[in-house]
């Protein structure tokens, strides 16, 4: 293995203990939110610093490997990748972080009603699933798989889009409830943008490997 | 962490030319330390301080500590041909002797008088694979070592140079005269030597020194400017004259 080759290993490794991470904080925060845990909230938002360091550390360790080792190709493309990848990553953790202010914030469990409605856990568990999708297919370098988190996108942003509509008609019905009902709005855009994070890593994963740019192209032609 | 090699105020004179001025510098052991800098700041000339190359030139010299294991390699009691068993070197263009590759690997053993035909048979191997040229060579040992290719011949003035079993590797521009691949090859050799041997490399490259060294050294008219971890140099370093310098600006 050359030193390049190794230093590309290394920071796939970390950038998959990211995901790894991350992953934990979004399980643990929708745990927090469903049994209203406020000391497991307050544990996803200490972690959020550990999140926040180990972006710095995986970002360094990107412009150490572009100034030292001058990758060009899918060297290059590989460690460009990463460097927006891990930003995606940061995100979804400040995603996982604002749930948990949230549920540090209500005051009783949500109704069962409501998340039924809005499918809160169902968007909750997409969420967890996606992400470890593209886990999965960066680990394997599987474009395949990268491709298919468009089209799982598409249930997020539909779920999204009904929420309104679910949220007031709880707020009419039980109109002492419009704080939480809010919160839980508010959470559920948060986790649409879980499904966006999770598409722009792939986006850079199918830019690594097949050197195709998607950004900004229609979903027909990302699929392709 | 072990300070193999140190300099203390080290000033080199060539006649009335202050080459090396006042220069400290501590090198820690099983570490690669690129010097860089333009043309003429001294680098050369500060390598070659480490195994007494300077002393025969005209006009040389020298004052200041240069210290091998704590030990001041200038003092008169202390034999060239003993230091340079310990301090191997490698130049700029491949210079193997006329003779047969498995003779150029033991060149220095046989001049110390090692006649063991099954040492002098490990050691070619152990040498060879090391420089990572054996898979290559080791049907052809008997053939001479000027029908190799130019970065085979490196590797192969690698290899004599580790026979010896020295502590300190010296490498004055090594893959400068050499095609991209045994750039390449060379390089790695350099990464896998390091875990062995106290490892000093003058480049011009800049990428090489980036991708082989753990500090890097910049000199720049004779100054040692800077000297800090590898990473730091190329990505912050403190000096403005280094940063110019590794940024094309200068130089």
């Amino acid at each position: 293995m050359t030193h390049l080759e190794a230093e590309i290993k290394n920071l796939k490794t970390e950038l998959l203990d990211m995901f790894h991470l991350v992953r934990t904080q979004l399980e643990k925060s929708r745990e927090s939110l469903v049994r209203l845990d406020k000391d497991l909230a307050r544990e996803v938002m200490v972690n959020e610093k550990r999140v926040n360091a180990f972006e710095l550390k995986v970002d360094r360790d990107c412009e150490n490997t572009i100034a030292l080792f001058n990758p060009v190709a899918i060297d290059l493309r590989f460690v460009l990748a990463c460097l927006k990848i891990n930003s995606n990553l940061e995100r979804i953790g400040d995603i996982a972080d604002g749930i948990c202010q949230f549920v540090l914030n209500i005051k009783m469990e949500p109704e069962k009603d409501l998340l039924e409605a809005t499918r809160m856990m169902e968007m909750f568990d997409t969420s967890i699933e996606i992400l470890e999708e593209v886990r999965l297919a960066f680990e394997n370098e599987d474009t395949r798989l990268a491709r298919s988190v468009f089209k799982k996108d598409e249930l997020l942003d539909e779920i999204n889009m009904n929420a309104n509509q679910a949220v007031a008609e709880f707020i009419k019905n039980h109109p002492d409830r419009i704080n939480q009902s809010l919160y839980l709005l508010s959470s559920i855009r948060k986790l649409e943008r879980v499904g966006d994070q999770c598409k722009n890593i792939s986006e850079e994963i199918i830019f690594y490997i097949e050197a195709k740019v998607l950004k900004h192209k229609s979903r027909e032609q990302k699929q392709a | 962490m072990h300070k193999k090699l140190e300099a203390r105020n080290v000033n080199v004179f060539y006649d009335q030319t202050h080459v090396i001025k006042d220069v400290n510098l501590a090198v820690e052991q099983h570490s690669v330390t690129a010097f860089i800098g333009p043309s003429g700041c001294g680098k050369s000339t500060f390598l070659r301080l480490y195994n007494r190359m300077n002393d025969l030139i005209e006009g040389f010299r020298k004052e200041g500590e240069i210290l091998i294991d704590g030990r001041d390699i200038y003092q008169r009691d202390l034999r060239v041909e003993d230091l340079r068993k310990k301090v191997g070197m490698v130049f700029q263009k491949p210079n193997p002797f006329p003779k047969s590759i498995y003779e150029n690997v033991i060149y220095g053993l046989k001049i110390r008088g090692v006649n063991n035909k099954n040492l002098l048979d490990e050691t070619v191997e152990r040498c060879l694979r090391q420089a990572a040229l054996w898979d290559e060579v080791k049907d052809n040992l008997r053939k001479s070592a000027l029908a190799l290719s130019g970065g085979q011949q490196q590797r192969l003035c690698i290899a004599r140079a580790i026979a010896t079993e020295p502590s300190v590797l010296l490498m004055d521009e090594p893959a400068s005269a050499l095609d991209p691949i045994s750039t390449s090859k060379v390089e790695e050799l350099i990464y896998e030597l390091k875990s062995q041997f106290t490892i000093i490399i003058v480049t011009h490259n800049m990428q090489q020194a980036g991708r082989v060294s753990d500090k890097t050294a910049f000199f720049y008219l004779g100054e040692l400017v800077e000297c800090d971890s590898t990473k730091k140099i190329f990505t912050n370093p403190t000096d403005s004259r280094t940063q110019d310098y590794i940024t094309g600006r200068f130089g």
